[in-house]
């Protein structure tokens, strides 16, 4: 069962187009992640699936619904979070779980329910009088995730719910995300964390409104990351990246962290053991000819991030 | 429906309530302008202080000068001896206005011939200066005609006027200004309250994010607006009950007509400020914007082109069509029909009318700026 099908969708502000012919399925119940640097057109996708903005052409179902013939039945299946957290910080935690609410209609039983669920999931009970505007930021998305999923719906859109939080809220703000998903309840999350996306189940990238590339994060690591790509300790790194950019099967190399990456150049002769024969090359140059002490040097998996940039250069983009 | 648009209202309610600040502003603001207003803005010319320069210090002369202060308007305060002292008075403004007898009245008067009396008056405020000589041209011609009817009494002509002016003042006998003026204050400072509360409130979800929010939930764009506005008019009446209430305890504003009129004039009046406040919140991009586009858009026509300080039929034609711009031009009628004339509905429903066009008018303008924002 798909929960969300896009079929063409673009949007055009004047002559500049947002979102460029994009198409892509969400299957019931994935957790469904939505990539691109700022700016490439994901908060303008995600508006036009929430029914808020229409789109130039191309349409969308939404839970079945069509976002431009009945953007007011697609509402009411969808829940929607963004990075501003919209709570209101001059009401009390209360008052704003009892205003989204009644928004979606609840009342009675129902909720009294759900209101005990999202004082619970947000870890919040016993606080439900204390002004939003008083809690840290953790908590705030916890709190403003319930609020918009409060009448169940079974569509959730998070834009770039963890932008500006600390990496303990993070992992446990996506450890809901995860309770959600196993209820049945389609998240679709745009992200710019990268290591984030390394939990959804699928994942689309896109750029300057295009979509570049669509999969798994390991289909997508199979796909675009054909070469090796190494982690080098040493001390003198700044010696060591140069000499490194000048060896002729080192492709590209960066620093990350206190560690330096570096990128093979593909095997095109398929020269055996390849990978092992380059890191005792590499091993070779620094540490024998240079002097510079070599911890280690370790084959690693590509991130999603070095698809995204691998992704990027291919695609001859700039400025990321 | 209901029930969403008590969720919005009950949610505006509880932020109104937790700003208290505001809340105190909201409710001073009005009191503090109506003392100023009342007191200070006073169109009323009583008292006036007049000097008199007598160059004839005849019997006749004292008598003319006595019995202008004699009247009710005018207090002779200082005599003079020379015109030096004349023009100093005047530039230092101890007197509003010289009566200037000249040297040979009683001769001329008793010899029959015509003789002139000369008013000096402060002209800087117009208004005074028009008021201040209608009275001494009135004052004068009574004295005149005294002294007619003298002269022809010794003649044994009987004397009779052919046409009487017979003059009352309807509606407000003392032609009292402070009620028209509290009246024109009331339309004023309501106007002014709900533009900017409501404008000021529907910015704040735009700028804090949260009316995405409230955009992707099935919430429809006029329960919203109900919802937000509800509190607002409930807000603003109480505010209109603080006006009448100190409009009546210091300056005798008392409501000639029908309450439930008045009370039906104001909630249309009402309607057309939020309507416009509304228009407003779609223009502008931030709070503090929204509150200087609020103040200057409700304030400045209310105050100059409603017929609040200056009589609208006065105006060049010009500006006269301009006058329909500010809705507070049809409350005003609408008070003054009801609150001093004490008339019916038959009397101003034109007024009504034009109020729920005004509203009708912005509305529209401020549904089709927000669906230009959905494309």
């Amino acid at each position: 069962m798909n929960s969300i099908e896009v079929k063409n969708l673009t949007k055009k502000f004047g002559k500049f187009i947002s979102v460029n012919d994009i198409s892509f399925e969400v299957k019931e119940g994935e957790v469904f992640g939505f990539l691109g640097a700022n700016g490439a057109g994901k908060s303008t996708t995600i508006k036009m699936l929430c029914g808020i903005l229409e789109p130039t052409s191309g349409d969308a179902l939404v839970g079945g619904y069509s976002i431009i013939k009945e953007p007011e039945l697609v509402k009411r299946q969808i829940g929607y979070m963004s990075q501003k957290f919209s709570l209101y910080n001059d009401l009390t935690i209360e008052e704003n779980i009892d205003f989204f609410g009644g928004v979606y209609g609840l009342e009675g039983q129902e909720m009294k329910d759900r209101k005990e669920w999202v004082l619970t999931i947000a870890n919040l009970k016993g606080k439900e009088k204390s002004l939003a505007d008083s809690l840290a930021v953790g908590f705030k998305q916890r709190l403003a995730l319930g609020c918009a999923v409060i009448h169940e719906p079974k569509i959730v859109f998070l834009d770039e719910p963890t932008g500006g939080v600390d990496p303990v809220s993070r992992r446990n703000f996506w450890d809901l995300i995860n309770t959600l998903s196993q209820n049945g309840v389609t998240v679709f999350v745009t992200t710019h964390y990268l290591d984030e996306a390394e939990f959804c189940n699928k994942i689309i990238m896109i750029n300057e409104g295009r979509l570049i590339a669509g999969g798994s994060p390991e289909e997508l690591k199979r796909k675009y990351i054909s070469s090796t790509i190494l982690e080098i300790e040493c001390d003198d790194v700044n010696k060591a990246i140069e000499l490194l950019d000048d060896m002729s099967f080192v492709k590209s190399s960066s620093f990350f962290s206190t560690y330096i990456h570096v990128t093979l150049s593909e095997n095109a002769g398929n020269e055996p053991d390849y990978d092992n024969n380059k890191i005792s090359e590499i091993r070779n140059i620094l540490s024998d000819k240079n002097n510079i002490n070599v911890i280690r040097i370790e084959k690693i998996l590509p991130s999603l991030e070095d698809v995204f940039v691998n992704l990027l250069e291919k695609g001859g983009v700039k400025n990321v | 429906m209901f029930n969403r648009i008590l969720t919005i209202a009950v949610k505006e309610i509880r932020q109104i309530k937790r700003d208290p600040l505001t809340l105190l502003v909201i409710f001073i603001f009005p009191i503090l302008m109506i003392i100023l207003f009342g007191y200070a803005l006073n169109f009323d010319v009583k008292e006036i202080v007049i000097g008199v320069y007598d160059q004839d210090r005849s019997e006749l002369s004292r008598e003319f000068a006595v019995s202008i202060d004699r009247t009710e308007y005018f207090q002779v305060v200082k005599y003079y001896e020379n015109q030096q002292q004349v023009n100093k008075a005047l530039d230092s403004k101890d007197v509003q206005c010289v009566m200037v007898i000249p040297p040979k009245l009683s001769e001329d008067f008793y010899a029959k011939k015509n003789v002139k009396i000369q008013y000096l008056v402060d002209g800087v405020n117009g208004n005074t200066a028009t008021v201040i000589t209608s009275y001494v041209g009135a004052a004068t011609r009574n004295l005149s005609n005294k002294y007619i009817n003298e002269v022809l009494e010794k003649k044994g002509i009987e004397l009779y006027q052919p046409v009487i002016i017979n003059q009352s003042f309807w509606f407000n006998p003392e032609l009292k200004t402070t009620q028209f003026l509290i009246l024109g204050l009331m339309g004023s400072i309501l106007i002014t309250l709900a533009v900017v509360l409501t404008a000021v409130a529907i910015v704040r979800e735009r700028e804090l994010g949260t009316i995405e929010q409230i955009n992707v939930s099935p919430l429809t764009s006029i329960e919203l607006l109900l919802g937000k506005i509800i509190p607002y008019i409930i807000l603003s009446l109480i505010v209109w009950g603080i006006i009448l209430l100190f409009g009546y305890l210091l300056f005798d504003v008392t409501v000639k007509g029908s309450w439930i009129l008045l009370f039906v004039s104001t909630v249309f009046y009402l309607f057309a400020s939020l309507s416009l406040g509304i228009f407003v919140s779609t223009i502008s991009d931030s709070q503090q914007v929204a509150f200087q586009i609020g103040t200057l858009i409700s304030q400045l026509p209310s105050n100059l082109l409603s017929g609040f300080m200056f009589p609208i039929e006065s105006m060049p034609p010009a500006v006269q069509i301009l006058t329909n711009i500010t809705p507070t031009k049809y409350y005003l009628i609408a008070l003054r029909a009801v609150i001093i004339r004490g008339v019916g509905v038959e009397a101003f429903w034109e007024q009504l009318v034009y109020l729920f066009i005004f509203a009708i008018v912005c509305l529209t303008i401020a549904t089709l700026k927000i669906i230009k924002q959905r494309k």
